[in-house]
């Protein structure tokens, strides 16, 4: 009953938490709950004070009250915390299920689109060529997808692996494995931060809103009916994919900074929020990848060949991104086309 | 089958920390981990409590539950566990574990943590029982030897308690009716399923 009851603060906090503008109901609870356990704590240590006077200690031992210890070390003096079971349980159930589902909604979202629709292929190409993508922005591009790739592989597994993996592999090989994607994830982890901050601050100047785009998100991109919405530099879609890398790549990095670096003695407390909010961002951006590496590959044509020679056919420009293409040609006149013999 | 437990009778633990100490040698403990320690409650006022407490070898273990590669497990006798050619020192286990029981040595570079380290309740690990590799890894297997954990063993109140569960709430039953006071199982509403208040 008492943990019950605990859990449910701790739980109203961490949502709390994560619905910023809900901090005043959180509080709220918090100060509701607490009211109502002090009550009847206070209740029981009165019918049972005669039978031992210290009866409240253990109750209040039971929500984590510090003493002292001679031995030192983080929370040493702590007998008992209980947000450890919450954390357990928030991450072996919704933070495993909420998370499988999803991916598995997102990839069968991005399978009916293929099947249903098909690549979306360019009607003919000019076979002239515009300048996309710098060699500095294919170089932040490409390390950015290797670092994020190799983090999200040894970091499902180490969500997933002992339930997907472990049956298949053994328990012995399986825990070989984990020792090399353990600190893989670790080391792989500031490489990505510098491709994260350098991407971030290299693309933002294309990622604010236009009028036009609120066109394309009632049009879903034209996704659905093949019909080629006003788009700038980047398409509303990507820009929503910028903000989200932006504002998700934050809670990525600063929970993945704290659960890297426990030598600073961060409480357990800290430690398993920041493993919820890890998988919860985590989660969410390997989510995005999915779209995001399928629109760029099989879903339209002439899209990869951007990021890999960093020039696109003028024809994708016109179809994909027309204000794009009508602001390079009103400002460099042909000379930004270049032809087909000057492009090789 | 015996179900080991320890319990910690805080009317009698005088907080003199030989159950801290004896761990450590027995055990030869990684520096900057103790199996075992002694919280005092109310710390110099009338009426201060002090309880011993290590791996309580839950019944339904956090630590095993959250473990990323499974390396838990539960012998016959109920004792938690761990195989450290198996852990990938990620930490979790010390993020659920209500007691505080797991630690790390913390001595690699770039902080990065070694195995985990916790009580045994001197059962040893998954080597070969009383071999040279157990001891290094997991410290002395006495429970193999037919002896119980020597921080109970050496305790010198008696306070710290360890064996099997009905044996340890037999003893401490006995002695809750002899006193008058209230028999409080400490941690054992915690750590055991069937470990309700009432002993």
């Amino acid at each position: 009953m008492k943990s019950k009851r605990q859990r449910s603060r701790w739980l109203a906090l961490f949502l709390g938490g994560l619905v910023a503008l809900t901090a005043p109901v959180s509080l709220y609870l918090v100060l509701t709950s607490s009211s109502v356990s002090a009550d009847s704590d206070s209740k029981e240590a009165a019918g049972e004070a005669s039978a031992n006077p210290r009866a409240e200690y253990w109750r209040a031992v039971r929500h984590g009250v510090e003493g002292y210890s001679a031995v030192t070390g983080p929370e040493a003096n702590v007998l008992i915390q209980d947000s450890g079971q919450t954390w357990r349980e928030l991450r072996n159930g919704p933070g495993l299920t909420i998370s499988a589902w999803l991916m598995a909604a997102v990839l069968l979202a991005v399978g009916l689109l293929q099947i249903f629709k098909g690549t979306w292929k360019l009607d003919y190409r000019t076979g002239k060529t515009i300048p996309r993508w710098s060699v500095f922005d294919r170089v932040i591009h490409w390390g950015l997808t290797v670092t994020f790739i190799l983090l999200a592989l040894t970091g499902l597994g180490l969500l997933f692996g002992r339930y997907v993996l472990m049956p298949l592999m053994g328990k012995e090989a399986f825990g070989a494995m984990s020792a090399v994607s353990k600190p893989v994830h670790d080391y792989v982890s500031p490489f990505f931060i510098a491709f994260l901050v350098l991407s971030v601050a290299a693309w933002m100047k294309y990622s604010f809103f236009k009028s036009y785009d609120w066109e394309w998100f009632k049009k879903v991109g034209g996704y659905l009916t093949r019909e080629h919405v006003r788009a700038g530099f980047i398409n509303a879609g990507e820009k929503v994919w910028y903000w989200f890398l932006f504002l998700v790549g934050v809670v990525v990095v600063v929970s993945g900074l704290l659960l890297l670096t426990p030598n600073f003695e961060w409480t357990r407390s800290t430690m398993q929020l920041s493993s919820l909010f890890h998988i919860a961002s985590g989660i969410g951006l390997i989510c995005f990848s999915f779209v995001h590496i399928y629109m760029a590959t099989i879903g339209n044509e002439g899209t990869f060949e951007a990021m890999v020679g960093g020039e696109v056919d003028e024809r994708w420009a016109q179809l994909h991104h027309d204000a794009w293409y009508d602001e390079v040609v009103a400002e460099q006149g042909s000379s930004g086309v270049k032809t087909e013999s000057t492009a090789g | 089958m015996a179900r080991m437990k320890f319990l910690c009778d805080s009317e009698r633990c005088i907080e003199c920390n030989g159950c801290v100490t004896a761990c450590k040698n027995e055990n030869e403990v990684p520096w900057g981990v103790n199996r075992r320690r002694v919280v005092t409650l109310g710390d110099g006022e009338p009426g201060e409590k002090s309880i011993s407490v290590a791996c309580m070898h839950c019944s339904d273990a956090p630590c095993a539950a959250v473990c990323p590669v499974d390396c838990f497990y539960t012998t016959d006798d109920g004792i938690v566990l761990h195989d450290k050619d198996i852990c990938i020192g990620c930490g979790y286990c010390s993020y659920a574990c209500p007691f505080g029981a797991p630690q790390f040595p913390e001595k690699e570079a770039f902080a990065v943590r070694g195995k985990m380290d916790k009580c045994t309740f001197c059962a040893g690990g998954p080597e070969e029982d009383g071999s040279e590799a157990e001891f290094e890894k997991y410290g002395r297997n006495r429970v193999s030897e037919g002896k119980l954990p020597l921080c109970a063993e050496m305790c010198a109140t008696k306070a710290l308690l360890a064996g099997d569960g009905d044996e340890v709430a037999d003893i401490f039953r006995e002695r809750s009716m002899k006193r008058s006071s209230r028999p409080d199982t400490w941690g054992w509403d915690v750590a055991y399923k069937d470990g309700s208040h009432e002993i």
